[in-house]
């Protein structure tokens, strides 16, 4: 067996055994440590699935809260309306198999309608480029904001509950897993190479006979599809949805995350959504203590204040992010074919 | 009978929201016919311009007695028109030193960088924007300080028009007519047309790019204030995020008329703001919202240079 594969089923054992064994301990000792180590998963799907795009692919997408809100509400109009059904085939809502299999189940079906929108988003969407994707992108996410909130089915403006499954360290870190195996297959593979010819020249790429906008297409929505899977997780582990919780700013947290860990490293977004989910946290423990006079509180508490700072900085000073190298495809390739 | 008056009632409506749009929509042309980027801040110079307002109002509210008067009359029209004049002036200068400010700081340092750095940089100077107001001034709505006295404007019939609506179509008017002039008539104006030809050449012939883009930024961002002056007059609630949503429908509106071309931002405003008002009319007012993205996908697809744009080739 190769390397790639045997990393991902050794990865995924990992994840399975600390779930089995550690869960439990974590969720009841540390509680809210749990809920930012859930957090931290989350966002490293979010934030490396649009690296593909927004990274490797050269894109500028603006809305992926949106398609993690399709999800999020998918997954939770599955688990409300057929886990009782499903549940009760497996033994019933207290068996471990039974709730996994609902978990899974809803889970998939979050990421296949995420990755069909995502689908019909991009195919209009990705013949434009830069500013114009970001802001058409922008106006997707509101709009699916805008339609769950005048669904009713879906819970309109009020809070929807989610019932059946948790979400659980396995099932978030399997996906992390996932996710980022295959980004990472993907780029590094022959085929792949098409991404990221596309980011650095679109002309060259296209007098090539690189078909430039099927890649900008398939890179939105496998990136849509683990966006979907992230909403699902969020569902399942908020246990409560609002269209509040995935509008404009949710995008911008995780284009944060990409443009912090540098556009096109799959390991510097990784390093930053971990840094990124825990700062706000930090900031607002040290709002509190008494070094900081109460005047200042507002200015830590607020993340996007932060935010913006980090991206105005990060621009004028080092615009290739914490881990980014912007010539490093070109880099690699010249050094291939010196071999 | 009634149909036309409903037509005309629309109309109205949505020629004053249009106005709105057509304002901001100009300094988002006027930046991209210079630099060739959007300024994503633009929207956010609009909020500012309504907080400007609500600041300064209280300052001169004891000389111009705003909120004193309840109607309009034939003796007190000047000494309303000249106070909130006052206001919105002194908020466009305010909003034109930001946005000069914007420029210098954040976007000059990056103007030989991909554009996609400077969009970026872009949506940072707008999230710190709102967020420093926010936690300036409080993430709750406030209340503009009334400027004009808004009623019903007596003598149209069955036609229900707002002093606030009269107003916001009258400045814009104004507005236009001076713009065109300084774009026309004056030399800096000679130079905002070069430089968005062809900034070198342009700085060849002795133009000072530097001090061209100042003065754009100056221009568009004035218009914006005026914008969010006009605008708190006829709804006076404004809040910190209320720039997100105008903004961005003014640049469809930029868009739609081809950006870079200065009547065309004007035009494409009021389309964007009559085909806003005929979604509410025909009762999908949750979609008002909606459409602008609708239209920017439209012409995006059809017609990517708008209706008064010209091609660009893209040169390798």
């Amino acid at each position: 067996m190769s390397r790639g594969p045997l990393s991902l089923i050794l990865a995924l054992a990992v994840c399975l055994v600390v779930s089995l064994f550690g869960e439990n301990f974590i969720a009841s000792k540390f509680a809210y440590y749990y809920d930012i180590l859930i957090t931290i998963g989350i966002n490293i799907i979010l934030a490396t699935s649009l690296n593909l795009v927004n990274g490797y692919t050269g894109q500028f997408s603006l809305g992926h809260a949106g398609f993690m809100a399709i999800g999020a509400y998918a997954s939770a109009s599955w688990s409300n309306h057929l886990d009782p059904i499903i549940l009760g085939m497996l033994g019933g809502p207290g068996n471990p198999l039974a709730t996994n299999v609902g978990l899974f189940v809803s889970m998939f079906f979050a990421g296949i309608l995420a990755a069909i929108a995502g689908f019909g988003v991009g195919v209009p969407s990705l013949r434009l480029k830069g500013d114009y994707l970001a802001i058409v992108t922008l106006g997707f996410g509101e709009i699916i904001r805008v339609a769950i909130l005048n669904t009713d089915f879906l819970g309109a403006s009020r809070r929807l509950s989610v019932t059946g499954s948790y979400t659980t360290l396995f099932w978030t870190y399997g996906s992390v897993v996932l996710c980022i195996y295959v980004v990472l297959g993907l780029v590094h593979s022959t085929y792949g190479r098409g991404f990221v010819t596309v980011r650095d020249d679109e002309v060259a790429a296209d007098a090539m006979g690189i078909n430039t906008t099927k890649y900008k297409v398939l890179a939105f929505v496998i990136a849509s599809f683990f966006a979907g899977i992230a909403g699902a997780l969020y569902a399942h582990f908020k246990a409560f949805l609002t269209p509040e919780g995935f509008n404009f700013f949710r995008s911008v947290d995780v284009v944060v995350i990409v443009i912090l860990g540098g556009m096109g490293s799959t390991v510097g977004v990784t390093v930053a959504a971990v840094l990124l989910t825990i700062l706000p946290e930090a900031l607002r423990a040290l709002a509190h203590t008494q070094f900081v006079p109460p005047a200042y509180q507002g200015l830590l508490e607020n993340r996007l204040i932060l935010y913006s700072l980090l991206l105005i900085v990060l621009m004028l000073t080092r615009p290739q992010g914490l881990f980014g190298d912007r010539g490093a495809s070109r880099k690699r390739l010249s050094r291939s074919r010196g071999d | 009978m009634d149909r036309l008056i409903e037509i005309l009632q629309q109309l109205v409506n949505g020629v004053s929201l249009g106005s709105i749009y057509a304002l901001i929509a100009l300094g988002y042309t006027m930046v991209y016919g210079v630099l060739r980027f959007i300024n994503f801040a633009h929207g956010d110079v609009y909020m500012l311009g309504a907080y400007a307002g609500y600041l300064l109002a209280p300052l001169f509210a004891h000389i111009f007695k705003f909120g004193e008067f309840d109607t309009f009359t034939p003796e007190n029209t000047l000494f309303i028109l000249s106070g909130a004049g006052l206001i919105m002036i002194l908020s466009m200068a305010i909003c034109a030193v930001i946005g000069v400010l914007i420029e210098r700081i954040a976007y000059r340092p990056l103007r030989e960088r991909p554009r996609l750095n400077v969009l970026i940089t872009a949506i940072g100077v707008s999230l710190f924007l709102q967020n420093m107001t926010q936690y300036r001034l409080g993430a709750n709505p406030k209340a503009f300080p009334q400027l004009i006295p808004v009623h019903v404007v007596e003598g149209l019939g069955n036609l229900t028009v707002l002093t606030s609506q009269l107003a916001i179509i009258i400045s814009t008017i104004i507005l236009l007519i001076v713009l065109r002039f300084i774009v026309m008539k004056t030399k800096i104006g000679l130079a905002m047309r070069a430089l968005s030809l062809n900034p070198t050449a342009c700085s060849i012939m002795g133009v000072n790019n530097d001090v061209v883009i100042s003065f754009t930024f100056a221009l568009g961002s004035a218009l914006a204030a005026a914008a969010g002056i006009l605008v708190s007059m006829d709804s006076p609630s404004i809040n910190p995020l209320m720039g997100n949503l105008p903004g961005i429908k003014a640049f469809v509106a930029a868009v739609l008329g081809g950006i870079g071309n200065i009547p065309g931002a004007a035009l494409g405003g009021l389309i964007i703001g009559i085909l806003e008002t005929l979604v509410i009319a025909i009762g999908f007012p949750q979609w008002r919202d909606g459409i602008a993205f609708a239209v920017l996908i439209v012409i995006l697809l059809f017609k990517p240079t708008g209706i008064l744009g010209r091609v660009e080739r893209e040169k390798v």
